[in-house]
């Protein structure tokens, strides 16, 4: 599938050997790339390098990409609020975390990412989703399509085929945008939901719309006429004459520096270190088996930089003594807010601790961790 | 004594603007020139006054600029302040990023325009920017920013302030990261030479300088500098050979010889109570050879086959299954005392725990129920384990319950025989495969144990096994020497069993 992808792309193949054939052309104002990567940090960090390396002033670019299925989030978001890391870790899907802002979506093999690069003078949303609509009313003009005033691209009026995000820097900027041909939808509802309850931030909040599929309602629309249509359509419109290439995200002779940028965006601290500060509060619920007997307790939690910077747990002092609950609030301090690394420094203490309490320390760290997605 | 002072305030009449002049002095110049009784009282309150609007021009000199936050295009008015890279004190160099906002799903980086220092944040993370209104106030100290000031001679008097205003002028220029660098190790700025524009600071400035003063070793120079857009005829193409370079070398540590501080967090802080606990409960120490030949080759008889069912054998199974076996035989290893030592539980379940070097730091998950499983379920378990531990995933349910533990020193002799201290925290059972060559050594063993060892039962651990034993957690003091007899019991026992054929489906 992958090979199809590029292979059929408009034009004749060329090879590339550095960066500097593949974006130095000076017959044509516009350059269009297919990354025949599926890996989401790899076309991220392509992105970046893009953004960063070439010069856009006398020049647009046009990237095409698509990923394994993946998590991402935008730049001031908080991954605890936006996704379900427990449920996306048995199903193996990572988080990543984008440079541009905008809410959080699922991608899969089933959906087109285009990225617009353009000067700063050039950027012009709009003038892209242009590209984008008038593809898709050339090839299907049955379709009622429309772009909306929040740059979202709706189907029949009602469905959200598209969403978008950008990114200005100093002299660049890039305008990319999902196009869902044939998503797994109902990943979508399982995995875009809170990691754990009680949750409250300031993070740029996603805000939910009921999508659907191209294929859905144009099932004739396959995917290699999709990309032809949208690369015809942006040659025309930004007046190309090359045709589409296909570039290797990881190729560092092509790219210097990409493989660094990819390792960025892949580390805990881009990826969750980034998430602005937020705080936990929710209610516990303990129980014992002998004697049975239940009890409620309240945490709050306060995250900085993903790591927890303060802690409190309030258990009623006649089910644990304060010192223990205190001593585990303790042991959390400075550490990720991660259920793993909180296991490791809850397990820690639980060793040292013997006799009757120990069973219900132990639910207790159980339920803490619990409460950390 | 009149010559003298109308020199001195010539002098200093040059070093001043026409602007103070005509300020400061006015209708001074001409009561000056007209009377010259009392020159020197005139003179002294004329140095104050120079001496003021000298000090009052150096301030002037450093005018402080609004950067106003510019216009993001689209019709955009306002933005949301999503994160600071700077606060009020740093320095910033042009290009550098300043903030992070957000506008209708697009995140824009705002860089300074100027050399400077931050004097304030208009802001709040989280607050709404206007376009066109102050962002942050920028104290520009570059000389092209200023108005042209005319210092053309420097007269013997005003020497000094002159020479502070010029180094003044020519202030050293670095990035926030390479001031920060800079300070972690206490190096002036002014002695650095800088290379990059402008005379500017850069990183590697810093590092040669620190090399030149400690003769380090320095991690080698980035290799991906700022590449050089290229322009749509006239620039240079990037040339292929630069754009092929090896990838760059792992970075050495350089020695930088100073202190470092920090608090103690999370896992690390409950680990220091865990050890502590620990050192409140008797050690004794025993140690033993056994010779592991015969496992060695039935290990690699049965390799293939475990390969083949996806799992790595190691040797770690059989030595756990073998502990699990002799506790079956002597159960009050595998017990626990109360807080007040008044009461021994003893475990039915023989949850075997396995000390795991992880990115964490060191854990201790425990392969549960040893007793039930065969040696190819506990490599099976072992490996998930393992697994999970690399990942970083351990949960609570693998880190909880040990009652007995293993830890693998791995090819490291231990040293000496090891005399039981109450102030050595080791692992219960210590394991080490050492060198084949070496004669089997006696522990506290008795030479009875070995030549039976030897003569009947070269059993499962034929290799030059040094078996090291503490009880660890589980048993009183006083009751040392008791114990003692168990555990060269339990050390004959793994031999005993050796004798089992390895065909027992018991143990596959």
């Amino acid at each position: 599938m992958l090979g199809t992808f590029c292979v059929l792309s408009a034009g004749v193949q060329r090879a590339w050997s550095s960066s500097s054939c593949l974006f130095m052309d000076p017959s044509s104002p516009g350059l269009v790339l297919q990354s025949q990567s599926t890996d989401v940090f790899q076309n991220l960090a392509l992105e970046d390098w893009i953004d960063a390396h070439v010069d856009l002033q006398q020049r647009s670019v046009l990237l095409l990409w698509r990923n394994r299925p993946t998590v991402v989030i935008g730049r001031h978001q908080n991954p605890w609020a936006e996704c379900n890391l427990p449920a996306m870790r048995s199903a193996q899907v990572p988080v990543a975390r984008r440079r541009s802002g905008g809410g959080t979506v699922y991608h899969d093999l089933g959906n087109l990412n285009l990225t617009f690069f353009a000067s700063k003078k050039a950027y012009d949303r709009r003038r892209n989703l242009k590209v984008v609509t008038d593809a898709l009313r050339r090839v299907r003009p049955q379709l009622d399509i429309q772009a909306t005033d929040r740059l979202d691209i709706l189907l029949n009026g009602h469905y959200k085929i598209s969403g978008t995000a950008s990114r200005l820097s100093r002299k660049s900027s890039y305008h990319h945008c999902t196009l869902l041909h044939s998503a797994d939808r109902s990943a979508i509802a399982v995995l875009l939901r809170p990691s754990c309850p009680g949750i409250r931030s300031n993070a740029t909040p996603s805000i939910p719309s009921p999508v659907a599929n191209l294929s859905d309602h144009a099932p004739s629309l396959q995917w290699e006429e999709l990309l032809e249509a949208v690369v015809q359509q942006y040659s025309s419109e930004f007046g190309l004459t090359s045709s589409s290439q296909c570039v290797d995200p990881a190729d560092e002779a092509l790219f210097p520096g990409v493989g660094s940028m990819e390792a960025e965006l892949r580390s805990w601290e881009w990826t969750f270190g980034k998430t602005p500060k937020f705080s936990v509060e929710t209610q516990l619920e303990l129980r014992d088996e002998r004697p049975a007997a239940r009890c409620s307790a309240q945490l709050q939690l306060e995250v900085k930089n993903g790591r927890v910077e303060s802690c409190r747990v309030e258990v009623p002092a006649t089910w644990l003594p304060e010192r223990l609950s205190a001593s585990l609030a303790q042991a959390l301090l400075g550490e990720r807010f991660c259920p793993h690394r909180a296991a490791a420094a809850l397990s820690a203490l639980l060793r040292c601790e013997s006799g009757p309490l120990h069973s219900r320390l132990h639910n207790l760290c159980d339920v803490l961790v619990a409460a950390m997605g | 004594m009149a010559a003298v002072t109308r020199r001195s305030f010539s002098a200093l009449r040059v070093l001043l603007t026409q602007q103070y002049r005509r300020r400061s002095f006015g209708p001074q110049n001409l009561r000056l020139s007209r009377t010259e009784s009392a020159p020197s009282r005139w003179a002294a309150s004329l140095q104050t006054s120079c001496n003021r609007t000298l000090q009052t021009t150096v301030e002037r000199r450093r005018p402080v600029v609004q950067f106003k936050l510019s216009d993001i295009g689209e019709g955009i008015m306002e933005v949301t302040v999503k994160e600071w890279y700077v606060k009020e004190g740093d320095r910033v160099s042009q290009f550098d990023s300043i903030c992070e906002v957000q506008s209708d799903k697009a995140s824009v980086t705002i860089t300074s325009r100027y050399d400077g220092v931050i004097r304030r944040l208009y802001y709040e993370a989280d607050a709404t920017a206007l376009v066109g209104k102050p962002l942050v106030d920028i104290e520009t100290e570059s000389a092209s920013e200023l108005s042209q000031e005319d210092v053309v001679e420097t007269p013997a008097m005003a020497r000094e302030e002159h020479t502070h205003q010029e180094i003044k002028g020519h202030k050293t220029q670095a990035t926030p990261a390479v001031r920060r660098l800079a300070m972690e190790n206490n190096i002036k700025l002014s002695e650095v030479v800088g290379t990059g524009k402008d005379g500017r600071i850069l990183k590697e400035d810093i590092l040669n300088f620190l090399a030149k003063q400690t003769g380090a070793i320095l991690p080698p120079a980035p290799l991906f500098q700022e590449v050089q857009t290229p322009g749509p005829a006239a620039a240079p193409p990037l040339s292929a050979p630069a754009a092929v370079r090896p990838p760059p070398a792992a970075p050495r540590p350089v020695f930088t010889g100073k202190d470092v501080t920090e608090p103690l967090k999370g896992f690390h802080k409950a680990m220091v109570k865990t050890m502590t606990a620990a050192l409140k409960i008797p050690h004794f120490g025993y140690c033993d050879e056994v010779d592991l030949s015969r496992l060695v080759l039935l290990r690699s008889e049965l390799k293939p086959v475990a390969e083949r069912r996806g799992i790595k054998l190691s040797y770690l199974p059989f030595f756990i299954k073998a502990a699990s076996l002799s506790l079956l035989h002597f159960p009050i290893l595998n017990s626990t005392l109360d807080e007040g030592c008044q009461n021994i539980t003893f475990k039915a379940s023989h949850n075997i725990g396995v000390a795991m070097d992880t990115s964490q730091g060191l854990l201790v998950p425990s392969v549960k129920s040893v007793q039930l499983l065969s040696v190819f379920q506990v490599a099976q378990e072992l490996t998930r384990l393992q697994a999970l531990g690399a990942a970083g995933q351990l949960g609570t349910a693998e880190l909880s319950g040990g009652t007995f533990t293993l830890s693998n020193i791995g090819s490291v002799s231990p040293p000496g025989f090891p005399t039981p201290t109450r102030s050595d925290p080791v692992r219960p059972l210590c394991v080490s495969i050492s060198d084949r060559r070496d004669v089997c050594q006696a522990g506290h063993s008795s030479s009875r144990g070995r030549h039976r060892s030897a003569g009947e039962n070269p059993g499962w651990f034929q290799n030059r096994l040094k078996c090291w034993s503490r009880p660890g957690s589980t048993l009183q003091a006083g009751s040392q020497g008791g114990h003692e007899r168990p555990q060269l019991e339990a050390v004959k026992l793994f031999q005993l069993r050796a004798t089992n054929p390895p065909e027992d489906e018991n143990l596959i």
